[in-house]
């Protein structure tokens, strides 16, 4: 049954303050999380996704709604009753404790016998490679460290659900990028469910199995990487996830979750649009700027416009266009070894579109 | 050669910090340089002798004074630690509660009248005690110290508590231990500087009483501080020189302790 | 069902409960030896004098009327009480001269501790601790041996031939101001020394920085700064100032008594317990008047500091 949901939220509310001051830090959200997935909750500060976390680890109650554990409400237990367990973003490890002690705590709480407590704590070292530091303090480890130790204390109870609240964000750059690696690799082995908060998309587009993109408080898209970034459903998803742009365009005829619209240039293309909406008129769509090309203003050109500003960047080329109707538009060219690309500032130009690139957005 | 200016420098502050200082120590330094005169009178120099110090020694007077102090200070401060650290454990890390600001405003109370007031208070209401139960023991005296000992104690502890960092706590209930367990493994491991810092300066807070104890003491009730006022209201002899010097070296002793472990461990 | 709001509900009202219990002891503490004590004050302040101390249980106001007035024994007629007054106004007089000179030793001092290096300024903070820790009655002793007339300043003064006769400073107004000068300095640097730690020295540097001098930045970048330790450091020496009790008692003597004094008497030789009630529920008046001008520049100065 690799289907089965390991989480299910059913329209979960979270107010905070009271009378005016209140504001809804969740906003009738419902989700699930499938077994064994590494899922992420993907949104910028303030959007709710801390806060969907805290839920599930029984730090918050939730004002409406339920949170299922493998078909059990979990939303009224306290979290030393939840068989979930977390990953700090401050990693939160004892500073009175060793790193063996900090591990061994969770047993310890669970009155596990002292022969497995020993035994489980030395399979969590190893699975974190960090065999030889079972003694030290946790203030005489580095911070790459102490996000192992953390991570190894989390696993070591053997959770239904690992949640992770922004386990990176202290970590420089390369160790972060090992610790990706790290996290994945360690999702694999144990087979638990991961719920990874970040509000970093490259690291959610790297990692996750699947991704919810929140803001204020609700969930706006649910899907794989590749549905987030090449399908997004609504103007905040497609602006959140990388470089896009922005068009106008009129719908021509409409199909099952395929379109053509007609742009403002006259030119009609072919578009994928979200499952269940059948647009009509007026509608925006979304241009990866890697999907689109400059080339000579002809008839092969979509759009037609002049460069505004070129920006060299080393692996590609940022071409800043105004089209003819006034949108600013962006293409991404890759470089190659052999000097530019060949249009110059204030030149005009054609942009050309590869094989289905556009995606109807639903708002 | 052009000196170069100096930002955090101003003109004469460090000559009268420096006054500021001298004038602190100075008057201590005499004081115990006269405990170790050989001289009866305190305004000449006689010789070096140990002399005052085997006379306090040998005082009952003192030794019975210096005994009820720490009898008072040790379970004074240790009942005002107790009450004080559940009291800190009660009005901090949570957001405001009815009854909250008032909870604070009791607990500081002791610091905000003046000791005299609050011994006359004492004064009448004991002696009103006294009278109805016929109870004339060291209670009233441990009574007392304790309750001007609490805010004392509750200072460092919940500056300690305050500083703490709730996702520990977050993070044992989430590792399944109880709220009890989180307590006694996490809270109160990691709280324990402070409960130390605040049972230290409620004894030397206790310890130093003069004015409460002075009015709240039953006859053959003197504590050291109390015997010694009531010895220089009489006449200066150096024997009051070896006891305030024995008296300080132990504040001394104390203050040190508690700055190391207020400031060390963090 | 348990829904989560009404264990939400429960956990809260739980917390708040445990919260009460838990500060039972220290509140039930403070109410038996501290604040239900002072209400007593307040009622034996409204009845008359027992003839051995003590009080007669019937209402009078004549402790009151005594604290500022007094009655002549042979025509009755009300008088001010010129003896209490000068014990108020010396206290007052002695309090704010003695906030005056801790601010103009303690800024001084606490700046210079403020801007010494990172380790040495942990041994000067801990000087000043030292004090501020040590029996007050001691501080007061040592004082006293150095100003009475066989002390220490006297008798270098006469063997150096400056003076013939010792200088009478023990038992003046001087010396109780000299001993509180002395007792209280700490009180002062520490929060003085609080708020200069936490001030930022680029402040200073940016003031250089707009030609600003020396008298200026002090007085126009640092001042302001460090004004709430100031104020603290104020109320912390002007409080217990007025509530005097050991230093003008072993310094001032007999004569030169300050309102703790005088409420001693009433309860000694005095035998006037009422009245000794009323001068000490005015000694509590004056105290909180000034802790709430306190709070309220307190509260003013943070909001304008955002």
């Amino acid at each position: 049954m690799p289907d089965k949901n390991a989480i299910e939220v059913h329209g979960v509310s979270k107010l905070f303050g009271t009378g005016a001051a209140q504001f809804a830090a969740l906003d009738n959200v419902s989700v699930s999380i499938r077994e064994n997935e590494f899922f992420t909750l993907l949104g910028p500060s303030g959007c709710g996704k801390t806060t969907l976390l805290r839920l599930i680890a029984g730090f918050d109650f939730p004002t409406e709604g339920q949170i299922l554990l493998h078909g059990q409400d979990i939303a009224p237990l306290p979290p030393f009753k939840r068989p979930v367990n977390t990953v700090f973003q401050s990693y939160a490890l004892f500073p009175h404790m060793t790193v063996g002690q900090n591990i061994a705590f969770g047993l310890e709480m669970l009155g596990k016998p002292k022969a497995e407590i020993e035994a489980r704590v030395t399979e969590m070292l190893r699975l974190v490679r960090m065999e030889a530091l079972k003694d030290r303090k946790t203030s005489q480890i580095s911070g790459g460290q102490q996000q192992r130790v953390a991570l190894a204390r989390a696993l070591a109870p053997q959770p239904k659900v690992l949640l992770l609240d922004e386990p990176l964000s202290a970590l420089d750059y390369k160790l972060r990028k090992e610790m990706q690696i790290e996290l994945k690799r360690l999702q694999h082995e144990t087979g638990i469910t991961f719920i990874f908060v970040t509000h970093d998309q490259e690291e959610a587009l790297t990692m996750s199995d699947r991704i919810a993109v929140m803001s204020a408080g609700k969930i706006l898209q649910v899907g794989s990487p590749w549905d987030i970034y090449d399908r997004p459903a609504v103007r905040f998803v497609a602006d959140f996830i990388g470089e896009t742009n922005f068009l106008d365009a009129e719908v021509v005829s409409a199909g099952d979750g395929r379109a053509t619209v007609r742009l403002s240039s006259g030119a009609e293309i072919p578009a994928t649009c979200p499952s269940g909406l059948s647009p009509q008129g007026k509608v925006t769509i979304v241009v990866r700027p890697e999907h689109a090309r400059v080339a000579a203003p002809n008839g092969a050109a979509a759009h037609l416009g002049h460069v505004e500003n070129v920006v060299y960047l080393g692996t590609d080329t940022h071409f800043h266009v105004r089209l003819d109707d006034g949108t600013p538009f962006i293409v991404r060219q890759q470089n190659s070894r052999n000097g530019h690309n060949g249009f110059a500032k204030a030149e005009r130009v054609g942009i050309e579109f590869g094989q289905d690139v556009a995606q109807i957005l639903r708002d | 050669m052009a000196k170069s200016f100096d930002l955090k420098a101003l003109p004469g502050f460090t000559t009268i910090a420096v006054i500021c200082f001298v004038a602190l120590y100075l008057p201590i330094i005499i004081l115990v340089a006269y405990a170790f005169n050989a001289a009866t009178s305190t305004s000449e120099w006689g010789g070096f002798s140990l002399k005052w110090f085997v006379s306090a020694w040998n005082n009952a007077q003192v030794i019975d004074a210096t005994i009820r102090s720490f009898q008072i200070a040790v379970l004074a401060a240790t009942f005002a630690t107790i009450a004080a650290t559940m009291a800190a454990l009660a009005t901090t890390r949570t957001k405001s509660y009815r009854g909250l600001t008032f909870k604070y405003a009791f607990i500081n109370q002791p610091l905000m009248v003046p000791e005299i007031v609050t011994a006359v208070a004492l004064l009448i209401f004991f002696s009103r005690v006294k009278v109805f139960t016929g109870y004339a023991g060291l209670g009233y005296l441990i009574a007392a110290h304790t309750a001007f000992c609490i805010p004392f104690a509750y200072l460092p502890i919940r500056a300690r508590l305050e500083s703490m960092d709730l996702t520990l706590e977050r993070a044992a209930a989430d590792l399944y231990a109880t709220p009890w367990k989180t307590f006694r493994r996490v809270t109160l491991p990691l709280l324990w500087p402070g409960v130390l810092a605040g049972f230290m300066l409620a004894f030397v807070i206790s310890l130093d009483d003069v004015v409460i104890t002075n009015f709240v003491k039953l006859g053959g009730q003197d504590t050291l501080p109390t015997y010694m006022l009531g010895q220089i209201r009489r006449g200066i002899t150096p024997e009051i020189n070896a006891i305030s010097t024995a008296f300080l070296l132990l504040s001394i002793l104390i203050v040190t302790l508690f700055f190391f472990a207020s400031r060390k461990r963090d | 069902m348990a829904s989560a709001q009404e264990s939400a509900r429960s956990a809260e009202r739980q917390d708040i409960r445990n919260r009460w219990l838990l500060s039972t002891p220290a509140l039930m503490i403070i109410f038996l030896a501290a604040i239900g004590p002072l209400l007593i004050v307040l009622v034996y302040s409204f009845l008359a004098p027992g003839p051995y101390g003590d009080v007669k249980w019937e209402f009078s106001t004549d402790g009151w009327v005594s604290v500022f007035l007094q009655r002549d024994i042979f025509d009755d007629t009300l008088s001010f009480a010129d003896a209490h007054l000068a014990i108020f106004w010396r206290s007052v007089k002695l309090s704010l001269g003695t906030t005056l000179l801790t601010v103009v030793f303690g800024f001084p001092t606490a700046y210079f501790i403020a801007t010494r290096p990172e380790r040495t300024r942990e041994v000067w903070l801990f000087l000043i601790t030292i004090p501020f820790w040590t029996n007050l009655l001691i501080r007061t002793f040592a004082i006293l041996q150095i100003i009475r007339n066989e002390g220490i300043i006297n008798t270098l003064l006469i063997k150096a031939g400056i003076i013939n006769a010792p200088i009478q400073i023990l038992f003046t107004d001087v010396a109780i101001m000299i001993g509180m000068v002395y007792v209280y300095l700490p009180l002062m640097v520490l929060p003085l020394y609080a708020s200069m730690e936490k001030l930022d020295f680029r402040l200073v540097e940016a003031g250089y920085d707009l030609y600003a001098s020396r008298f200026a930045v002090l007085r126009r970048i640092i001042f302001p700064l460090v004004k709430p330790g100031l104020i603290a450091g104020s109320i912390l020496v002007f409080i217990p100032s007025l509530g005097a009790y050991v230093t003008p008692s072993l310094l001032g003597g007999g004569k030169n008594m300050m309102l703790g004094n005088l409420i001693e008497l009433q309860f000694g030789q005095g035998r006037n317990w009422p009245l000794g009630a009323s001068i000490s529920i005015t000694l509590m008046a004056m105290v909180m008047i000034a802790l709430l001008a306190y709070v309220r520049n307190a509260g003013s100065s943070e909001v304008r500091h955002g």
